[in-house]
């Protein structure tokens, strides 16, 4: 399968086989005007198979989700055809608004307009945990 | 301008100094009477804990401040709907700092982020209780007069006991602290506090027995072992009562082991030990005073 290559965009690469629709919703691609391309099940010498997406437009994406939803994934800004910068994603020290505490006896079940602020308790592991409650993140 | 939210907040220097600050107040009453003149503390419980307001009520007024507030929340403007967030903005209108009890895990977080006064967390939920934490390490100290080279034991429910959790977290930044955790296998110390504890070469071992790991504690902390927290009533019959302490149980004990227990108690320390010069849960109740009076005055930036 062959999908045009993009002159002035962005290519998030290796992202893990099975993950680009998640992603793809998380960044927001469905409301975008220009093309992208989400392509599947593409064969990796390193990984097997990983999914690519494509996005014809010079736009900024917020990497630091792309961390904790796979932090293997690679992004390539594009233009005039070329690579200009190859950013491997760090996982983000705090993540807000990404993910919903499930404690229900935490403070941000019932308070109105609290930012849901999760922070990066353990590297290694990659663990993260609610800022109110302390509730590791499923 | 700072609140405590979290006993870890606290580095061990500024626990020195708290202590020292009590110890002093403990001395010197009179000292103490006037330095909050003038100001105002508001307890804002929106949960019922008598036993926590007094405590906070009685050491600003022994500071010469004065309290307002309320003790449940069908009186507050949170039956209302209002958002801790705006509780937090509009009482710190009125008041030089502010303690709140709060059912929901966090909100006294969310009050600090929001106050522009100081914030103490009196309890929220199961989670924090940084200042029973205050109590039992004066306690510790005032016994001892150290926090480095003690056997910890601790003894009932420590999966859910929340004053057990932070007091671990504050003791392990101590050197050669061992723990000794005495509980039945159903409400044992959560897996992530041991690994924690495994992770930074922290002395501890596990046991059911409280007979026989009595002999190496230098503290003794007690806690509740509540009938709520069993799968059925046999079970917790079975298991409650080898979690009592009673005089006989003391007879291997070393002779200046220091008993403490957050209270209130049910029947987990036999009233026959309340006179036994090792019995301090009372003397810990006072104690917890003295340390809130010392970080009023920490947080007021009173001199
Ligand atoms: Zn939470």
């Amino acid at each position: 399968m062959k999908v045009d290559s993009i002159k002035n965009g962005i290519v998030i690469d290796h992202i893990t086989a099975g993950k680009g629709m998640e992603i793809y919703s998380l960044l927001g691609l469905d409301q975008l005007e220009c093309s992208v391309a989400l392509i599947r099940n593409v064969p990796s010498r390193k990984m097997g198979k990983k999914d690519i997406i494509k996005i014809d437009a010079d736009i900024v994406i917020d990497t630091a989700i792309l961390g904790f939803v796979d932090p293997d994934i690679t992004v390539n800004i594009i233009k005039d055809n070329k690579i200009i910068d190859k950013k491997t994603i760090e996982l983000p020290e705090k993540l807000v608004d990404v993910l919903k505490c499930k404690n229900p006896r935490c403070i941000s079940m019932t308070e109105q307009e609290l930012s849901h602020i999760f922070t990066l308790a353990d590297r290694e592991n990659r663990v993260y945990r609610c800022l109110y409650c302390e509730t590791k993140a499923k | 301008m700072r609140s405590l939210i979290d006993i870890l907040e606290l580095s061990t220097k500024e626990l020195d100094e708290l202590i020292s600050t009590a110890d002093d107040i403990i001395e010197n009453p009179q000292k103490y009477a006037h330095k909050c003149d003038g100001k105002k503390l508001a307890t804002l419980f929106f949960e019922p804990s008598t036993r926590t307001r007094l405590s906070f009520e009685a050491a600003m007024y022994e500071l010469g401040g004065n309290v307002i507030g309320f003790s449940e929340a069908q009186s507050s403007s949170a039956s209302k709907g209002e958002s801790v967030a705006d509780t937090a903005k509009v009482i710190s209108c009125y008041a030089d700092i502010i303690a709140m009890r709060h059912p929901k895990e966090g909100a006294p977080l969310v009050a600090s982020m929001n106050a522009t006064v100081p914030v103490i967390n009196a309890g929220d939920g199961g989670h924090n209780h940084p200042t029973q934490t205050l109590a039992d390490l004066l306690t510790i100290h005032r016994e001892k007069g150290r926090f480095n080279n003690l056997t910890v034991g601790l003894c009932g429910d420590l999966k859910f006991g929340r004053t057990v959790h932070s007091l671990i977290a504050a003791l392990r930044r101590y050197e050669n602290v061992k723990f000794i955790l005495i509980s039945p296998a159903e409400l044992k110390l959560p897996d992530y506090v041991k690994e924690s504890l495994t992770k930074d070469n922290v002395d501890f071992v596990e046991t059911t027995n409280l007979e026989e790991a009595i002999k190496e504690l230098d503290i003794l902390y007690m806690t509740r072992v509540q009938r709520e927290r069993f799968f059925n009533e046999e079970e917790y019959l079975r298991l409650k009562d080898s979690y009592i302490l009673t005089p006989e149980k003391l007879v291997n004990a070393k002779k200046d082991m220091a008993i403490l227990h957050p209270l209130p108690r049910v029947n987990e320390i036999s009233v026959a030990i309340d006179n036994d010069p090792r019995a301090c849960y009372f003397k810990q109740v006072l104690y917890g005073k003295y340390m809130r009076m010392a970080l009023i005055l920490k947080l007021l930036e009173v001199e």
